[in-house]
């Protein structure tokens, strides 16, 4: 291990993507691509790399927290290629992030985030405001927006508990780093259309945590059920959506037995119908 | 042009090591001590904000003596190096060991290079996955390395503190008990600690994934 030191003028603080341009480690992906098409490749050879994409993710706020919840399929073109991708992770105690796209970039941008959090923590002696993490996320996506250009599109949901406001908050992006927060809930990725459509028609002001995670639950049922690129819950293999909560208590992710129960009650409301 | 008047090289490694010993007798002790689960470091500390134990990755403690601003130099370049090392390789690469001989060259280099030596001493603790694999590297002013078993104490008058946690300390403690004893042995025989006065921080390897785990004035 070489111990980076940096004159005072020259300290990149705590951020940590600048640490990785100062030591020369910034060769990610976003750059790399940028490089390709200053060459002039087109998005369409890009397409032909066959490229997995994630999709469908959804996010509530439910007044004392948020209930994130994902499918767990990628695409490429026409073909299932992972069945078990997991697209809502926790960014740190009190927040998680949601990504739909090109799932190498959007995997690549998740790691650095987590650690950009965590970094920035351990070198400032406290964590980021919620709204700080918000913002970060928001260069973050920037950055990728050569690439994006590209069809290797990254779009993420950021959600978490607000420590100093005391409630739950969400943001949701556009390929330009554009950031918006959203009081209510909000879907990303191909199923989203389907997704939002459910949760805006069984949304109220009184929801509570448990039927939030329902209404989550029943979202990406809906949306896999119209998209087949969003994954519903497989019995046979035991692959259940990724749902979390967090709330003044921090992350939470749900237990595979709780969802089989969950669903298990969709199925039989489902064939009542 | 003047030429300098000649020192003896072993007067000048004397002179400056003389210097930074002075430096660091100045502020107060810490300790670390190994428990069941784990780790416990504690400090005399008055300040409730700028602190001498953080944490360094996921099982890697650091905590400093000495000069504010130089171990705090060293805390932030440990916390660089780790999050590179885990971000190019994996996570399970960084370890104390290789992060105690970088503060060691560090150290040296300065020691013998620069116009002063820093006024500091660090101890790097990592817990391991089982009780074995625990390890505390204790660095000193000049690059020295010591690596210390069951408990470490630098800074203050380390040897006495040395000897009383000699004396205490046994097999199977539990976190309180090791945190007692670590009080104890800062304190002194005719001495007690304020609890506001404390600094205690716990790396336990039931902790999760980030062992590190700061104590609250009000836990003790």
């Amino acid at each position: 291990m070489t111990m980076p030191l940096f004159s005072t003028g020259d300290d990149p603080g705590a951020n940590f993507a600048e640490l990785l341009r100062r030591v020369g480690l910034d060769d990610g992906v976003s750059s790399a691509l940028g490089h390709k098409a200053h060459a002039g490749t087109t998005g369409d050879a890009l397409h032909d790399l066959g490229v997995p994409h994630a999709t469908t993710c959804v996010a509530l706020n439910y007044g004392d927290g948020v209930v994130m919840a994902g499918d767990r399929r990628a695409t490429s073109g026409n073909l299932i290629s992972h069945r078990r991708m997991e697209k809502v992770v926790e960014a740190d105690r009190y927040s998680g992030v949601a990504i739909a796209g090109a799932a190498g970039p959007a995997m690549e941008m998740i790691r650095l985030f987590q650690l950009q959090l965590e970094h920035y923590e351990k070198v400032e002696g406290s964590p980021l405001s919620l709204e700080g993490k918000a913002n970060l996320l928001s260069t973050m996506v920037r950055g990728n927006l050569p690439a994006a250009m590209m069809g290797m599109i990254v779009v993420p949901i950021f959600a978490g508990y607000d420590l100093r406001r005391h409630c739950g908050r969400l943001w949701d992006y556009d390929a330009t780093g554009g950031r918006y927060e959203e009081r209510k809930y909000v879907a990303t990725g191909s199923g989203s259309l389907q997704a939002s459509t459910v949760v805006k028609v069984g949304f109220n002001e009184d929801l509570s945590g448990d039927e939030a995670i329902d209404l989550a639950a029943r979202a990406l049922w809906e949306a896999a059920d119209a998209d087949s690129a969003t994954g519903g819950p497989d019995a046979l293999r035991g692959i259940y959506p990724v749902v979390a909560t967090i709330d003044a208590d921090g992350w939470n992710r749900l237990e595979d037995d709780d969802l089989v129960e969950r669903y298990e009650r969709i199925v039989s409301e489902v064939r009542s119908r | 042009m003047t030429m300098p008047f000649y020192v003896a090289p072993e007067q000048m490694m004397k002179d400056r090591a003389d210097f930074a010993r002075k430096g660091i007798a100045r502020g107060r002790a810490l300790v670390a001590v190994r428990y069941v689960d784990g780790i416990v470091i504690v400090a005399e500390n008055s300040s409730q904000t700028l602190r001498k134990v953080s944490e360094i990755y996921d099982r890697i403690a650091f905590a400093g003596v000495g000069k504010y601003n130089e171990f705090d130099q060293l805390r932030v370049a440990g916390v660089r190096a780790a999050d590179l090392k885990g971000y190019q390789y994996s996570r399970d690469d960084v370890d104390a060991r290789s992060l105690a001989n970088s503060y060691a060259q560090m150290l040296g280099t300065i020691f013998t290079h620069e116009m002063k030596p820093m006024e500091v001493e660090i101890l790097v603790a990592e817990v391991g996955l089982e009780p074995a694999g625990d390890q505390m590297f204790h660095i000193l002013y000049d690059g020295t390395v010591v690596d210390e078993r069951d408990y470490a104490a630098i800074g203050g008058d380390a040897e006495a503190t040395r000897a009383r946690l000699d004396e205490a300390w046994a097999d199977g403690l539990d976190r309180g008990a090791a945190i007692r004893i670590g009080v104890t042995a800062l304190g002194g025989p005719d001495r007690e600690i304020p609890s506001a006065e404390l600094e205690v921080a716990d790396l336990a390897r039931t902790n999760g994934r980030r062992c590190f785990h700061r104590l609250e004035t009000a836990d003790l």
